[in-house]
């Protein structure tokens, strides 16, 4: 097999004049009184492992599906490789799907669930189940092919249903919450080998979760849904370190958010009134900011340094006491209360301070760094 | 790319073919679908009700079929409509209909109450029993069902009747000097009742039963509760679903029984069921027994679907 | 209820000897000597040669299988379809009229059922001319009409519980509707479906009511002549009769529930 182009090396999304691979055109979908989906549009390219990522009931499930073709859209058009969908229906699409349930027949052993679409599409018998059983190879369950789905683990279904999906070579596998089943350790382990197969076989993922870890882990971009609208999308990095809405800082690991005013711009330097944070706070300077609107400040736990005796160096100081400490084994999380009554939560990891860690009740100086306070609007 | 359209393997399937002379004329695979069990219901099912209708309607004649019909072209050759409430103002007049409809309710409602004594230690012992047993026990409470109806209605026959088993067993026991009567009275026809449908009590309280989280028991246990007080705080309260679901599999069939008092009843047993069946079968008066029945879906049969759908639409809540 | 240890059993071995007491003695006077039915004349299988010998029930018993027969496989097609329509096929004009009439002969007085379908059948025959007169199809007919209410009952509940993503997974990997029902609905229910099968053949064959209305000269099933029979009186060929039916029926249930829990048992 040649090596496929992926596009996590190319990373085409950065080039505007590039001409996306799936395009989703103003797509609607109404049930009822019910907006699931309003008005989203979403270009995803070629090769790559694109996410969606939302709370339940955010539509991208809905997304998916319209995707699929189990849903119609109310309005708007979706064009794979350019050829438009909107009539075709699912059995004809060239995409494939992998369901959250697994959907594995369950009265048909493995390598006929695997063979099944083979068959659909008249290949013989013998080449069929070549074919499937040189799949089972490449998720390594060469070995159970007679077996019937109720006689394998979790893991070894979900890894069934990814063969199943794979064995047309569709232009498009959609996976809907791929590894929700598993549990946490298989979850991880599993993560990687999603990754491997995609490299492999150069098909475009488009992956639906609710677990941000996943995401982050999986995609090449991820596209964070609420309310049936995609509120930001971008690379797992520019995301989680710069969120665009207090939403999106809030759904991606966890941060502090600040209510705060803009007082003053200088050159180098912006400040920023922030009563709960006990007064002015420094950010770099921002564009299209005027004195005296209100914005909100995400900072995120790790962001923040604590300390028993006042830093010279940094530029954001808050004062405060330790209220509680909890231990997770490579990392501590610290609730303290700043001496203006807002609760902070920092995080740090446990090799990085030596001799006595700080503990409850103590007077700390928490500092962090201009960049570290990210400014939205929304 | 397999799914691609176009690939004349999946296009050649046999059915498509079959299903594009259908679209030729203008009906979707889907509407046909749809007609088959619509169509069959709808002459099979609802028609035979406007039927009934239109003949409660006419009089009886001696004549194939004797019943009068429901237009007749007069000699200029107009069409005259012949329809008479004569069969309802006769309904209305004989007590017989009134006292037929009033003892039906009684006999199901005390039937049903019986059953439902019986019945609730039953299934809650099963549904506490421990597994092997438990399906064992199910298994004989639904054995019975499977057989023959009236072959169970007849056994009772030979249970109650003056040299029966129970009258041989009273008097060789010594309890009783000379045998009773209890063929041919309401109290056989109870029993029939309870006995033919007993497990469609069970099966319904046992489902609702086994449900019973034991944590509820021992929660109230645990808040100092005897099992009595247990019992009828928790535990009665929880099956109410499946006492009602129970009653009315056991009240519905109850009500329109022909069966069992047509063999375990007296000749003074009244029912609506065997009231229709001897205006039918034996005055051959159609039109009447037709009246009878439209009565009977009036009165009996819609309170009982509407209750049903009530039902339905709370515990789709 | 550990304090009064003793009535809940008490009471549950009453309701046991209560549904299985008739049934015993019935087998046990079936090999009764004497004509007299509750006195003991000693063992005997003289009234199963009777039977054995009786044209009249042996023709019943053969028209009440074929019935049961043909009305089952009816039924679980009709049935199912219904079913199938009104669990997967979404809205669609008509579709509250058919929930109501595949549920409503569920609670349908028999005699209602069977009077309003003769009288259809008969109004038929006057307009129409089919069918031409009454027996074997007009009873067919009628029992498919009440047997595949309780199909559908069984084979909704069982629709419901399917995994919808099952039939899309089979869409979706290039199967067209029709394929997909055969493919995966099908296969799937299909132990429902057999339960459903088993339930409208016995319904069948134990139908009295409906049959007596809609039925033509010739046309007796078995529960007709035993009906005739037993309302004279008790008679011993009917307990011998009684005692047949009660063993194939006993065997029957055993098999067909000892093959359906392990099915269960590798399904799951």
């Amino acid at each position: 097999m040649s090596e496929p182009q992926i596009a996590a090396d190319t990373r085409p999304w950065r080039d505007p004049a590039r001409q996306p691979f799936i395009e989703i055109r103003n797509i609607t979908k109404r049930f009822g009184d019910f907006t699931a989906v309003n008005d989203v549009s979403l270009g995803i390219h070629r090769g790559e492992l694109f996410c969606l990522l939302g709370g339940s009931g955010c539509g991208k499930s809905t997304l998916l599906r319209m995707l699929a073709g189990f849903e119609t859209p109310t309005e708007g058009a979706i064009l794979i490789d350019g050829q438009d969908m909107g009539r075709v229906p699912p059995d004809r699409r060239p995409t494939n799907m992998m369901f959250q349930s697994y959907a594995l027949f369950p009265h048909m052993t493995v390598e006929k669930n695997v063979a099944y679409g083979l068959l659909r599409e008249g290949m013989s018998r013998r080449e069929a189940y070549a074919r499937a059983a040189e799949m089972l190879k490449m998720v390594k369950l060469e070995s159970f092919g007679r077996r019937k789905p109720h006689q394998l683990s979790g893991g070894q279904r979900q890894r069934v249903a990814l063969a199943r999906a794979l064995i047309k070579q569709p232009k498009v596998l959609l996976l809907d919450e791929p590894l929700g089943a598993l549990d946490k350790k298989l979850r991880e382990e599993t993560q990687f080998e999603l990754i491997r197969i995609q490299e492999t076989l150069g098909v475009t993922f488009i992956v639906v979760t609710h677990d941000q870890d996943e995401a982050m882990t999986l995609a090449t971009r991820i596209g964070v849904m609420r309310d049936g609208v995609i509120e930001q999308v971008g690379e797992p990095r520019e995301i989680y370190e710069n969120p665009k809405s207090r939403f999106v800082a809030d759904f991606i690991g966890s941060v502090n958010l600040f209510e705060a005013t803009v007082e003053a711009a200088a050159p180098d330097m912006m400040r920023l009134a922030c009563p709960d944070a006990g007064g002015a706070v420094l950010v770099p300077p921002q564009t299209g900011l005027t004195r005296g609107q209100t914005v909100w400040g995400a900072l995120r736990p790790e962001r923040i340094t604590l300390s028993r005796d006042r830093p010279d160096s940094a530029r954001n100081v808050l004062r405060g006491t330790v209220e509680d400490v909890g231990y997770v084994g490579h990392m501590s999380t610290f609730r303290v209360v700043l001496d203006t009554g807002r609760m902070i939560r920092v995080t740090e990891p446990n090799n990085l301070r030596e001799g006595k860690p700080i503990s409850w009740d103590e007077r700390v100086w928490a500092s962090f760094r201009p960049e570290a306070f990210k400014v939205l609007t929304e | 790319m397999s799914a691609a359209p176009g690939n004349p393997l999946t296009r050649s399937a046999p059915w498509r073919g079959t299903a594009r002379v259908f679209g030729w004329l203008g009906i979707s695979g889907r509407t046909l679908v749809i007609a088959i069990p619509m169509l069959w219901l709808l002459v099979f099912f609802l028609v035979p009700f406007f039927v009934l209708g239109r003949i409660s309607l006419a009089e009886a004649i001696i004549a194939r079929p004797p019943y009068t019909p429901l237009w007749e072209r007069d000699a200029d050759g107009t069409l005259q409509i012949i329809a008479t409430l004569e069969n309802y103002r006769w309904l209305m007049e004989d007590r017989l209909y009134a006292n037929a409809y009033l003892s039906s309710i009684r006999i199901a409602v005390v039937s049903t109450i019986f059953a439902l004594l019986i019945g609730y230690p039953m299934a809650y012992f099963i549904a506490r029993s421990p597994e092997p047993r438990r399906s064992i026990l199910l298994l004989l409470v639904i054995l019975p069902f499977w057989t023959s109806f009236l072959l169970r209605v007849y056994a009772w026959m030979g249970f109650l009747r003056r040299e029966g088993v129970i009258n041989n067993f009273l008097i060789w026991a010594g309890v009783i000097d000379s045998p009773l009567t209890m063929l041919q009275t309401d109290f056989a026809v109870y029993i029939g009742i309870v006995y033919t449908y007993l497990p469609f009590m069970i099966l319904p309280l046992y489902a609702n039963l086994t449900k019973l989280d034991d944590a509820h028991l021992e929660a109230a246990a645990d808040l100092g509760a005897s099992p009595m007080v247990t019992f009828f705080t928790v535990t009665l309260p929880l099956s109410l679903p499946g006492i009602v679901a129970g009653s009315m599999l056991v009240f519905i069939p109850a009500i329109g029984e022909y069966v069992i008092p047509a063999l375990l009843g007296g000749p003074d047993t009244l029912m609506i069921g065997r009231v229709l069946w001897d205006e039918f079968f034996s005055s051959r008066d159609w039109p009447v027994a037709s009246a009878v029945a439209i009565v009977m879906l009036v009165l009996v049969v819609a309170p009982i679907m509407w209750l049903q759908s009530v039902q339905n639409r709370r515990e789709l809540k | 209820m550990t304090g009064r240890g003793w009535v809940l059993p008490m009471a549950v071995v009453f309701g046991f000897v209560f549904l299985y007491a008739p049934i015993i003695s019935l087998v046990v006077f079936s090999f009764n000597e004497s004509r007299l039915v509750t006195v003991w004349g000693g063992f005997s299988t003289r009234w199963y040669g009777e039977l054995l010998r009786d044209r009249q029930i042996l023709n019943a018993a053969w028209v009440s299988l074929k019935v049961a027969f043909w009305s089952a496989n009816l039924a679980v097609i009709v049935g199912t379809l219904g079913a199938f329509v009104l669990v997967r096929m979404g809205r669609f004009f008509g579709r509250l009229l058919l929930t109501g009439m595949i549920t409503a002969p569920l609670v349908m007085p028999e005699v209602i059922t069977g009077l309003s379908l003769l009288l259809l059948f008969v109004s038929m025959e006057l307009t129409l001319g089919w069918p031409a007169g009454r027996g074997l199809t007009t009873i067919i007919i009628a029992h498919t009409t009440f047997c595949a209410a309780f199909v559908a009952v069984i084979a909704q509940s069982r629709l419901r519980d399917m995994d919808e993503s099952l039939e899309e997974a089979a869409r979706d990997l290039g199967a067209g509707p029709v394929r997909v029902f055969f493919d995966i609905t099908l296969p799937v229910i299909t132990p429902a479906l057999v339960s459903g099968w088993l339930l409208a053949f016995t319904l069948s064959l134990d139908d009295l009511v409906i049959a007596s209305f809609v039925s033509g000269p010739g046309a007796s099933t078995l529960p007709m002549v035993i009906f005739s029979k037993v309302r004279l009186g008790v008679s011993p060929d009917v307990n011998a009769l009684a005692t047949i039916i009660i063993g194939i029926v006993t065997i029957a249930v055993l098999i067909v529930g000892w093959m359906l829990r392990k099915q269960a048992r590798a399904g799951r």
